[in-house]
């Protein structure tokens, strides 16, 4: 995965100047670096190069009130499968909460289920914005092992060595 | 009864007795039922109306006007509202439309359709009229408030129009359609009642308003003044509850 001469500026503020970025397209590769250095600008920018064969998830959980935990997974399938959507549902520990609605879920639980429906889209590769904010450092480890083992190409945003420790490549920005 | 249950019932029944001892007195003050009857001689007349079948086919044919005519004025509005939203040159060809039939005067419209349909349908048509203006204004304010996340989310996720207007668009747009429905009929059932009294079609509680007015039986224009009061509560407070019903059916704690 490749991006050249990336420019991205927010009003005077440049974030990329004319940068060239190459990633893996196999394995995790993790986006490091302080916050505001341009860690989403950068995954965006991929995902705006790759976005016809990527999931992407976003940093913030945009989940929908009106909508229970498996109707988020069935929502994003091209042929919903209520088989595939609990397989998904047990990857990220959400077997249970099947007909609980956002509302009614913690913030840890609402991350996992936004990276289940993000996992639900059809796609050869992932791009996750801070998968693991407010998930707990035991499970994180479970569900990377988990992500990793689905054998897609995965680039996500993260801090911590924990992460690291995982992580096939890492980019520090 | 105690606790806020008590509360409510005070907050609610003591500016009654308190609005009624004012009647009362201003009615003792007239001194001629005529001009002014007192709460106490409405309340015999509107009890001894309420024994008649008349009052009630009365009531429910004027409500059932009412009804149908603020339901085809939400269709009517609801629906200009989303075409006005998926296509901008059906907004800007009927947003002035909308626009002239909220700012001009029921009294016109009902002289204008009774021109034009029987007594009968004049009410109906006015409820439409009354309610589709409102109506549409809350759906378009509700599309806008859609989540301009969620919007983005359904473009990275590839969902098609029909998917976005059913997850997002038309959940988005619920709470103020609801509450634009429930200004709608409270109109809706004025102006229809107004429209009743000007053209009188048999059965109509605004029609027994007006002989009661011309046949100077005060006490039972303010009886049946009570009842369309009364009616329109009860309409608010039903629709209300279906309302309330048909969202526990949607976003709560679990399915």
């Amino acid at each position: 995965m490749e991006l050249r001469d990336l420019t991205v500026h927010f009003g005077d503020k440049r974030v990329f100047d004319h940068r060239d970025f190459t990633f893996p397209d196999h394995g995790l590769t993790l986006l490091t670096g302080p916050s505001g250095v341009g860690k989403t600008t950068l995954l965006r920018a991929l995902f705006d190069r790759y976005r016809a064969d990527s999931a992407f998830l976003f940093q913030e959980d945009r989940l929908l009130p009106w909508r229970t935990v498996e109707q988020h997974l069935l929502d994003v399938m091209p042929a919903p499968d209520r088989s595939v959507a609990a397989e998904l549902l047990e990857l990220v520990e959400l077997t249970g909460e099947e007909k609980n609605y956002p509302g009614a879920l913690s913030g840890g639980m609402a991350r996992r289920l936004a990276l289940g429906r993000c996992l639900a889209l059809p796609s050869v590769r992932l791009l996750l914005d801070e998968p693991f904010a407010g998930v707990d450092l035991a499970r994180q480890g479970r569900i990377l092992a988990r992500l990793k083992a689905l054998g897609k190409p995965i680039v996500m945003t993260g801090h911590g060595p924990e992460l690291e420790g995982y992580a096939d490549h890492v980019t520090a920005l | 009864m105690r606790g806020p249950r008590a509360k409510n019932a005070i907050k609610l029944l003591l500016p009654l007795a308190l609005w009624l001892g004012v009647w009362e007195f201003l009615a003792l003050g007239v001194g001629h039922s005529l001009l002014l009857p007192g709460p106490g001689e409405v309340a015999v007349r509107l009890f001894a109306l309420a024994w008649t079948g008349e009052f009630w086919a009365t009531a429910l044919v004027s409500l059932g006007r009412v009804f149908l005519g603020g339901a085809l004025g939400a269709v009517l509005g609801a629906t200009v509202a989303a075409l006005s939203a998926w296509k901008a040159p059906v907004g800007w060809a009927l947003t002035p439309v909308m626009k002239i039939v909220r700012a001009t005067p029921v009294a016109s419209f009902i002289l204008l359709i009774w021109l034009w349909c029987s007594s009968d349908w004049v009410p109906v048509v006015i409820a439409a009229l009354m309610s589709a203006p409102v109506v549409w204004s809350a759906t378009a304010q509700g599309l806008e408030s859609a989540d301009p996340k969620l919007l983005e989310l359904a473009r990275a996720y590839r969902f098609d129009r029909y998917k976005t207007a059913r997850l997002i668009y038309i959940p988005s747009a619920k709470p103020a359609v609801a509450a634009g429905c429930r200004t709608a009929m409270g109109l809706a059932w004025k102006a229809g009642v107004a429209a009743e009294a000007l053209s009188r079609p048999r059965l109509a509680l605004g029609t027994q308003v007006y002989n009661a007015k011309v046949y100077l039986e005060t006490t039972d224009l303010f009886a049946w003044t009570v009842a369309v009061v009364a009616l329109s509560f009860m309409l608010e407070r039903g629709l209300w509850a279906l309302w309330r019903l048909w969202e526990r059916r949607g976003a709560g704690g679990t399915a």
